[in-house]
């Protein structure tokens, strides 16, 4: 197999983990936090803890590991380069 | 309205056409033609591609639509609406470099291109090419309605006229210019947005006497108001999830938005695109469905949802600064319907008449082709737009679902899993479609989720067993050549 998919699969499976994480992450805070009583909320910055954490918070925590995702364990590969000479006739 | 507020959206708009017939210059004259004109010759850099992957995603809906749903719903409604936030990564992480190295080894222009090599099947082609000739024709001719509406109440001209207005400022430059103009018309559209929405959100904030001043004036009037589930506590978790398949993850389906993930110029622009554009997109969502809560304070006891940004543009800000932020939805949809348009000009052009019609026409014909199919679409949907008929708006509001169920498993699996073939991809797009249709009419909202789950579940059944099924006719050219 072509080496650059190697790392390609990789990236793939850690796009969707991250998309999985996010996800447990908006969950937890709008409903863990937000299913209380509005009598119980307690503020951030004003707004409601469960919004803050899950959306605000969210975004940013988020924009961030996206950064340290792609600068940490994203490699750079060639594209233009062919690699179809090598590969070709290879057992799959 | 008055000439402050017009003279920055005309600004925008001429703007707009000028980039865009200047960039249409540059189109390539010599063979490249066809990969040049419909993907600007895979050149794109981090930047332009994240912002022309955020500006085709975001819609007249993230800036009108959604917030005036906000305002009504309360801060539920936010949530929901940062399910968004994913799109900013996860397409072009899973699609990823696969794709980009793929697409260049076979020469693929279009995601039909793809489809061909990887599934050999004329049938597979054809389905593909009809679903998003109908679905994407229909999504953006009622785009192009709601340009023209937009224009028609900023500036009180009459609709046909306004309709014409926004034609022109689209057509010119994307029938001359193809793919390179309609990303750079793209990136400053997608900064204008952004910027539109911090304004916005700003303003809005100062006009509310704060942020804790207006979460106590909105849990004085109805406390559902700040919890997660909506005015009238109809958003249930599930429910508000699912949105995460239908404009969440789900984009990964869209043809608009595949065709973006092989036309970059190589790893480090995918690289740059996926932080910049992540959180752009979380930024615009976040921001303008906030700001439509927060209007609710500021301009309490509008009706029609829709009119809440415009009336809070000219509430909260002098005349000219309320036309850079009105000029945000009008770039919304104008990048939105541009890129449409080229990816049904091309999807005939390219998958239909040079694949099945005529392999060998010359250079100057394809060149020709291009240029009077995509300003013939641009006409029809023009025509289309005056008197929309019931037939165009029933078929758009399936568009964004029934594409991700069409084409979601016939990419993503195609992509990583050698035993998909032509029966499964096939299967799956008019499983996919059908059902959705099907569902949408006979019992939408099925289980408490938004209509498009099952359709994608069935989808992924019929892709995996059709080609569990069918496993002898496999092996085609590109596992053969281990490019699969």
């Amino acid at each position: 197999m072509d080496p650059r998919f190697k790392v390609s699969n990789r990236e793939a499976l850690m796009g969707i983990g991250l998309a999985v994480l996010n996800f447990i992450w908006w969950y937890a805070f709008a409903y863990g936090l937000g299913g209380k009583p509005v009598k119980e909320y307690q503020y951030i910055w004003g707004l409601p803890a469960w919004f803050f954490y899950s959306c605000v918070a969210g975004f940013v925590v988020f924009s961030i590991l996206v950064y340290v995702m792609v600068k940490v364990f994203f490699k750079e590969v060639p594209f233009e380069e062919d690699h179809f000479q090598e590969t070709k006739g290879e057992e799959k | 309205m008055s000439w402050d507020v017009l003279l920055p959206l005309l600004g925008f708009l001429l703007l707009m056409f000028l980039a865009g017939i200047y960039t249409a210059r540059q189109v390539n004259e010599g063979p490249g033609f066809l990969k040049d004109y419909f993907l600007g010759g895979r050149q794109l850099g981090g930047f332009v591609l994240a912002l022309t992957m955020v500006a085709t995603y975001g819609s007249a809906s993230s800036f009108i639509g959604g917030p005036g749903i906000a305002y009504n719903m309360g801060l539920g409604w936010v949530l929901l609406s940062m399910a968004q936030l994913v799109t900013g990564y996860f397409t072009l992480a899973v699609l990823g470099k696969k794709f980009a190295i793929v697409a260049r080894k076979i020469d693929a222009v279009t995601l039909i291109d793809f489809l061909k090599a990887r599934y050999e099947n004329k049938w597979v082609v054809i389905f593909a090419a009809a679903s998003i000739s109908i679905f994407l024709f229909s999504a953006t001719a009622a785009q192009w309605v709601g340009g023209g509406r937009l224009i028609e109440s900023f500036t009180g001209v009459s609709y046909p006229t306004a309709l014409i207005i926004f034609s022109f400022s689209v057509l010119v430059y994307v029938v001359a210019g193809g793919f390179r103009a309609v990303v750079i018309t793209d990136t400053l559209m997608g900064i204008v947005m952004f910027i539109g929405t911090l304004i916005i959100l700003a303003a809005t904030i100062m006009a509310g006497g704060g942020v804790p001043h207006i979460i106590s004036t909105l849990s004085a009037e109805n406390p559902n108001l700040i919890t997660p589930f909506g005015a009238d506590r109809s958003l249930t978790p599930l429910y508000v999830s699912s949105f995460w398949l239908l404009v969440g993850v789900g984009v990964v389906g869209l043809p608009q938005i595949t065709v973006r993930a092989m036309s970059y110029r190589n790893s480090k622009a995918m690289h740059q695109a996926m932080i910049i554009g992540t959180f752009v997109v979380g930024f615009i969502m976040l921001g303008m469905h906030l700001t439509g809560v927060f209007a609710r304070v500021v301009i309490p006891g509008i009706k029609v949802g829709d009119t809440v940004m415009p009336l809070l543009a000219l509430k909260v800000l002098p005349g000219w600064l309320a036309g850079v932020v009105l000029a945000a939805p009008l770039a919304a949809v104008m990048s939105t319907v541009n890129s449409i348009l080229l990816i049904v000009s091309s999807s005939i052009v390219k998958d239909v008449y040079i694949n099945y019609i005529k392999p060998d026409a010359s250079q100057q014909s394809v060149k020709r082709l291009s240029f009077s199919v995509t300003t013939i679409i641009g006409v029809l949907v023009f025509l289309m737009a005056l008197h929309p008929p019931d037939l165009l708006i029933w078929l758009n509001l399936f568009s964004f679902g029934g594409l991700e169920a069409a084409f979601i498993w016939p990419v993503v699996l195609g992509l990583y899993w050698k035993k998909g073939n032509a029966a499964g991809a096939g299967g799956s797009i008019v499983g996919g479609v059908v059902s959705y249709i099907l569902l949408d009419q006979l019992a939408p909202n099925l289980w408490g989720m938004h209509t498009v789950v099952l359709p994608v579940a069935i989808s992924l059944a019929a892709y995996i067993v059709l080609s569990l099924l069918f496993q002898k006719n496999t092996e085609n050219e590109l596992s053969r050549q281990n490019i699969i």
